[in-house]
């Protein structure tokens, strides 16, 4: 788990700007960390074409925005939003699907550290913020 | 808790452990030992403060100048007791000593009260680059209702505010300039007795941000001959809450208060017709926060009973040490090595500072990683982030060696998320 982390950190693939047309982004960042990201994502026909990131921030910011553009990349909507929330549960200590969350179960510590939850889910509040502005 | 004696005579941590709650309660963070390396954000509280606050409580209560029954009148004194002890502690008259719920609110009474009401269009506020926002982001408030304009006074190489470059960048439109005695983010101790004389020939006032400095060194306003001064309660082993500015008496009586109500009118009128009361009372409207004063002279009592050259020396030594210790690892980049104040900032090699403090708490140490409030410095520092340790009289050698221990290790800070 620490490899998966260490290695989206060292070498993600989604943080670059926008290519192309078609996306809608938000900026999320914070009064108590240096995390300060833009996130953009690009649905066609109720479907994640792209989802891509670009900013500052640390490890574990770095790493869960990263993998959760990678998981919801080729996914419907609403399999974009159900795999934000089981994340959500897991981060938070309750029962949560495993089977949706892939490489992120790699943040299944985070409650163990309080202070690093907002790193682990600043991409993905985002996230989740413009997956259901485009679904109302 | 293992207490080893290490440091030098004039300090007794041993025995100032043991009148500090937070201390001798063997808190604990992580399953460790809490070793508290956070102390230019705050301190701890010896039993004298929160025996003087409880007692407020317990005893004492009553508002201030609001009755004439007994009660009433010995809280008074005993608000008039505290702006003498602040008197003696920075040497100034008692009636210079404004109560402000803390260095920010005292900044803003000075940008609000006097800055708004003396400076005009095209005048200069002259700042640095190391600023805390308290000591910023007032200014461009300022600036932006009167149209003057904000520069900046150049830092030196090392990030130290010198006499030269005040003179270069000061001019005959400067009308206020704005620094810290001591910066929250390299610790350097700014010549201000100098620079007061100079931003004086120019006919400019001089406003200290005294957070960093009140608690940890002598500060004689007489002697430095600044105009105004700020500083916190709570960095001194006060209360939150409760924080001190001074000014000179006739900039005082200029002023306007920022805040208006109770307690600091004279008399006033249906038409409008108010008579503000004289400084101090003019900018204390309310309620006060009576068990911050309280509060806060045991903590001025109990610093001055230290004594401020002992507590000065005593952290350039463990700052002095750190530093050694920290380049003995290779694992560190400092970025204040040289300055003078117990504060050390740097990045372990290869870690975002927030990786590192978060490997750190797993530790059990509590350090600050970030931009500690003075974001611009980024651009001078070339760092997006860095981890600030900072000491105070009671930090021992064995804090410090159980800084340099983890980040020894720094390199595995994803432990932290897997233990």
């Amino acid at each position: 788990m620490r490899e998966i982390i260490m290695d989206h950190y060292s070498n993600p693939r989604h943080k670059h700007a926008p290519v192309g047309e078609g996306f809608v982004s938000t900026h999320s960042s914070s009064v108590n960390c240096i995390d300060d990201i833009d996130v953009f994502l690009k649905e066609e026909k109720g479907v994640v074409v792209d989802a891509v990131w670009t900013g500052v921030a640390c490890a574990i910011s770095t790493a869960s925005t990263d993998i959760l553009c990678d998981l919801l990349i080729g996914k419907k909507s609403d399999e974009a939003l159900n795999i934000i929330a089981q994340y959500d549960h897991m981060i938070h200590e309750e029962p949560y699907d495993s089977s949706v969350l892939d490489e992120a179960l790699a943040f299944m510590n985070t409650s163990k550290q309080a202070a690093r939850i907002h790193c682990a889910t600043i991409g993905w509040d985002a996230m989740q913020k413009l997956l259901e502005e485009k679904k109302s | 808790m293992v207490l080893s004696r290490r440091e030098s005579k004039m300090i007794d941590t041993l025995k100032i452990k043991q009148e500090f709650p937070m201390f001798r309660n063997g808190i604990q963070m992580q399953k460790h030992p809490l070793v508290w390396l956070d102390n230019a954000s705050t301190t701890f509280k010896p039993d004298c403060v929160l025996n003087a606050v409880s007692l407020y409580y317990t005893h004492e209560t009553s508002n201030s100048h609001r009755g004439d029954y007994d009660l009433c009148f010995n809280i008074d004194q005993k608000i008039l007791e505290t702006r003498q002890t602040i008197a003696k502690f920075i040497n100034c008259k008692p009636n210079e000593v404004v109560f402000t719920s803390g260095t920010t609110a005292s900044i803003n009474l000075v940008a609000f009260g006097y800055g708004v009401k003396f400076l005009k269009k095209g005048d200069e506020i002259l700042l640095t680059q190391a600023e805390h926002a308290s000591n910023v982001l007032p200014w461009f408030k300022v600036a932006e209702m009167t149209g003057a304009v904000i520069r900046y006074i150049p830092l030196d190489k090392d990030g130290r505010l010198t006499i030269e470059n005040l003179k270069k960048t000061i001019t005959a439109k400067t009308k206020l300039v704005a620094v810290a005695h001591i910066t929250n983010v390299l610790g350097y101790i700014a010549p201000v007795k100098e620079l007061a004389k100079v931003v004086h020939a120019y006919g400019a006032v001089l406003v200290l941000d005294g957070a960093q400095s009140v608690p940890h060194m002598k500060t004689d306003v007489a002697d430095l001959d600044c105009d105004f001064l700020s500083f916190s309660g709570h960095k001194l082993c006060g209360p939150t809450g409760i924080g001190v500015l001074y000014g000179k008496y006739s900039l005082l009586a200029k002023m306007d208060p920022f805040m208006t109500g109770g307690g600091m009118n004279a008399k006033f009128d249906m038409c409008g017709d108010v008579g503000y009361l004289e400084p101090p009372l003019r900018f204390e409207a309310g309620t006060q926060n009576i068990e911050g004063i309280v509060g806060l002279k045991a903590a001025v009592d109990y610093i001055m009973g230290i004594g401020l050259d002992n507590i000065n020396a005593y952290e350039e030594e463990l700052k002095r040490y750190a530093v050694s210790e920290l380049e003995k690892t290779n694992n560190v980049t400092i970025y204040n090595a040289k300055s003078e104040a117990g504060i050390v900032t740097f990045n372990i090699k290869n870690v975002f500072a927030q990786d590192a403090a978060t490997y750190l708490n797993s530790q059990g140490i509590a350090v600050r990683s970030g931009q500690h409030c003075a974001k611009i410095l980024i651009d001078y520092l070339g760092v997006v982030a860095t981890v600030r340790a900072s000491f105070y009289f009671y930090t021992t050698k064995d804090d410090i060696d159980a800084l340099v221990r983890a980040v020894k290790n720094g390199g595995n800070y994803l432990d932290a998320y897997f233990n």
